[in-house]
């Protein structure tokens, strides 16, 4: 079991590495290939999860986020970013230092807001959950300081992992809820998809500060 | 044994939806609509009459039964005013066909998420209804296609999002909270069984837990300070939706919240819920109060009103106590009314005039003298005049308030003058003065408006008392 523990705790922790390295990506080709490995990880935990904690279903929950995930999402992402030949570095709103510094002290915060809680819960399920609210925070971080639309999409994504994280790391968590994030993901990224085009059509750009001078009440 | 018709009024328009996306007429769309909605409307007042039923999906009690009635209800009247808006919207050009045939079935995609989420037993099951409601009038808002519409679109389905992914984490600390009492699986998420063990939960999860899911479900709700989607999505979006919005979906996602109230209500030594809701309720009402002055769209004025109302609402039900709970609940009915009258009323009125600028609607008693009294009935009405239900509600909570905190009272009252202030200004310069010079005939259906208007009125004259005793049960179910 302590075999088990070990290899679902470096797989979740490498969900959260990965979310820092989503921080500081530059170009936009390198933040969909981390989302992707970001992805894997996930799905890896998960699997890991299913095995250790004997959850067959929660091997359709890895199948899902592989598939999506890592998979049909990021390729129509790529696919977008290169229709709309966006593939020059993001602006940033904050540089990548004070970026990375701030999303230490996130994980922190979640660290010290998860941990006391629960003792109930056995360890790896506390961590788990602090590795799960870090990565939400982070993904929100994202989407504070992304100027850029795609990236906002990826920053809420990342997000998603978050849940996914948190929700197959708590025992016997019921099938409807993940069969419900699967699907609102699935939606989401066609709401998403839909609007990336709308917004270039109407904006000529995906920039976030180029739609908010069409903020009502602003002209 | 759950009645048939509680799974009825969640596949029924769910079913309509397929079918009006197929419909190519908009004439018949539009007919089909307001069959559909009137059917789940007669359906879901059957609901009165049959027995409380639980199970485990599904729950069936005081509380719901009256929401569901008032948001099938809003929904067939909103259908009725949706048909000749959107005749006249796709006269100017603003529509086509084929958005408005994916604007019917969104619409009854939004009336099957709202009654999902307002039925269901399961909290996960309840996070789709609101998660389901949200991107569908996420949708809906951005169906015009400016920039504007899109912008407001956008950043409403961000916040949106991430809301009510906060949401979702709230959730999985409750299971995670009741898991080693009630065990796995999904028992763990059903709203009744939680409810009999939250007194053996851990309080530090349940309390962290109902921090998130206020984030979550509050920024749906439109509380200050998480409110910055509402104003912009009620301004862009199709009149219609505005009403929804407004008059239905913030209270499903405050029916949401009082279920999480209810369930922390168990516990004795979980942080309190009711002072972190009134000050939340004050904050929204002084606040939306004093931006009522500065706006410049109509829209976007009485969206702003639906955040001090909504302020008005939590604030009572953050109170406590059977007074302020059916205080609360009444205003709940109120408001819902009114404010969908009121966007009735501003549709055809911005129709009218073209424009949703403020500045350019003028003297509309002399143009449009029928509708702008629907206006100033409506206005009186959510300003809190009498003899209108409104005012019953808010002299209700005031009274309340002064008996157990006197201090709280004065910064309500004051909210409530910044606002009542600001609504009869602007009413004034809409109504009186010489007409703006584009104006024209419109078709408007003026039944919705004023049936609602009317309800509002019998409501603030003299309530029925089958219904008195029915919020005084939700009331002390609240507790």
């Amino acid at each position: 079991m302590a075999y088990g523990y070990d290899i679902s705790h470096l797989l979740s922790a490498s969900v959260l590495v990965f979310s820092f390295l989503l921080l500081f990506q530059g170009r936009m080709f390198g933040l969909l290939n981390m989302f992707v490995m970001q992805a894997v990880c996930l799905s890896l935990t998960v699997a890991s999860q299913a095995h250790f904690q004997n959850a067959p279903h929660l091997y359709v929950t890895a199948a899902i986020a592989l598939f999506f995930k890592a998979g049909i999402i990021p390729y129509s992402l790529r696919r977008i970013i290169i229709r709309l030949g966006i593939y020059r570095d993001i602006e940033t709103i904050f540089g990548v230092g004070l970026t990375l510094v701030v999303g230490v002290a996130l994980t922190c915060l979640a660290i010290m807001t998860v941990m006391p809680l629960a003792h109930a819960q056995e360890l790896s399920a506390r961590e788990d959950l602090a590795f799960a609210l870090s990565v939400i925070l982070m993904g929100m971080l994202m989407m504070i300081t992304r100027k850029n639309a795609i990236s906002q999409i990826v920053g809420f994504m990342s997000l998603e992992n978050g849940l996914v994280l948190a929700a197959t790391g708590v025992r016997g968590m019921p099938l409807v809820v993940e069969f419900s994030v699967a699907f609102s993901i699935l939606i989401a990224f066609f709401v998403f998809g839909l609007f990336v085009f709308r917004i270039r059509e109407s904006f000529d750009s995906v920039e976030i500060h180029v739609m908010e001078q069409y903020r009502g009440e602003k002209q | 044994m759950i009645p048939i018709a509680v799974p009825a009024v969640i596949a029924l328009p769910a079913l309509a939806a397929v079918v009006l996306a197929i419909i190519p007429s908009y004439r018949l769309g539009a007919w089909v609509n307001l069959l559909v909605s009137t059917a789940v409307f007669v359906i879901s007042a059957s609901l009165f009459h049959t027995p409380l039923a639980v199970s485990d999906y599904f729950l069936l009690d005081e509380f719901n039964i009256y929401l569901i009635v008032l948001n099938t209800f809003v929904g067939m009247t909103t259908s009725i005013f949706s048909a000749t808006y959107i005749s006249h919207e796709l006269e100017n050009g603003k529509l086509s066909f084929g958005h408005l045939r994916f604007y019917h079935a969104m619409y009854q995609i939004l009336m099957a998420s709202m009654n999902l989420a307002l039925l269901s037993n399961n909290l996960g099951l309840m996070w789709v209804g609101i998660e389901l409601a949200t991107l569908t009038t996420v949708v809906m808002v951005g169906i015009y296609r400016t920039p504007a519409a899109i912008e407001a679109s956008w950043k409403y389905f961000i916040l949106g999002s991430v809301g009510i992914s906060l949401a979702f984490f709230g959730i999985i600390l409750i299971y995670l909270a009741a898991q080693p009492i009630i065990g796995e699986g999904s028992a763990s998420l059903t709203f009744t069984k939680l409810m009999v063990s939250s007194a053996k939960m851990d309080p530090k999860l349940l309390s962290l837990a109902f921090v998130f899911l206020l984030v979550g479900y509050g920024t749906k709700v439109g509380l200050a300070p998480l409110h910055a989607w509402l104003p912009d999505a009620h301004a862009e979006g199709p009149t219609p939706i505005s009403a929804v919005l407004s008059g239905l979906l913030l209270n499903v996602a405050l029916y949401a919240l009082l279920r999480f109230k209810m369930l922390l209500a168990g516990n004795a030594s979980v942080l309190s819920p009711g002072p972190i809701l009134v000050t939340m309720g004050l904050v929204s009402l002084v606040f939306a109060g004093i931006m009522l002055y500065q706006r410049k769209d109509i829209k976007r004025l009485f969206a702003y009103s639906s955040i001090e109302h909504m302020g008005i609402i939590t604030f009572a039900f953050g109170l406590g106590g059977p007074l302020a709970n059916f205080a609360g609940l009444l205003h709940m009915t109120m408001h819902s009314l009114t404010k969908s009258a009121i966007f009735f009323a501003v549709g055809h009125i911005s129709q009218a005039k073209g424009t949703q600028n403020l500045a350019d609607i003028r003297g509309l008693g002399t143009t449009h003298p029928v509708l702008s009294w629907g206006l100033v009935l409506g206005v009186a009405a959510i300003a809190g005049l009498p003899p209108f239900g409104v005012f019953t509600s808010e002299f209700l909570i005031i009274t309340t308030t002064f008996a157990q905190h006197p201090l709280l009272a004065i910064l309500l009252v004051i909210g409530l003058l910044i606002a009542f202030c600001a609504l009869l200004m602007r009413l004034q310069e809409i109504v009186f003065g010489p007409p703006s010079e584009t104006s024209r005939p419109v078709h408007a259906s003026l039944a919705p408006l004023f049936i609602h208007l009317m309800l509002v009125l019998l409501a603030g004259i003299h309530l029925p008392g089958e219904l008195a005793q029915w919020f005084t049960r939700v009331a002390e179910m609240l507790g």
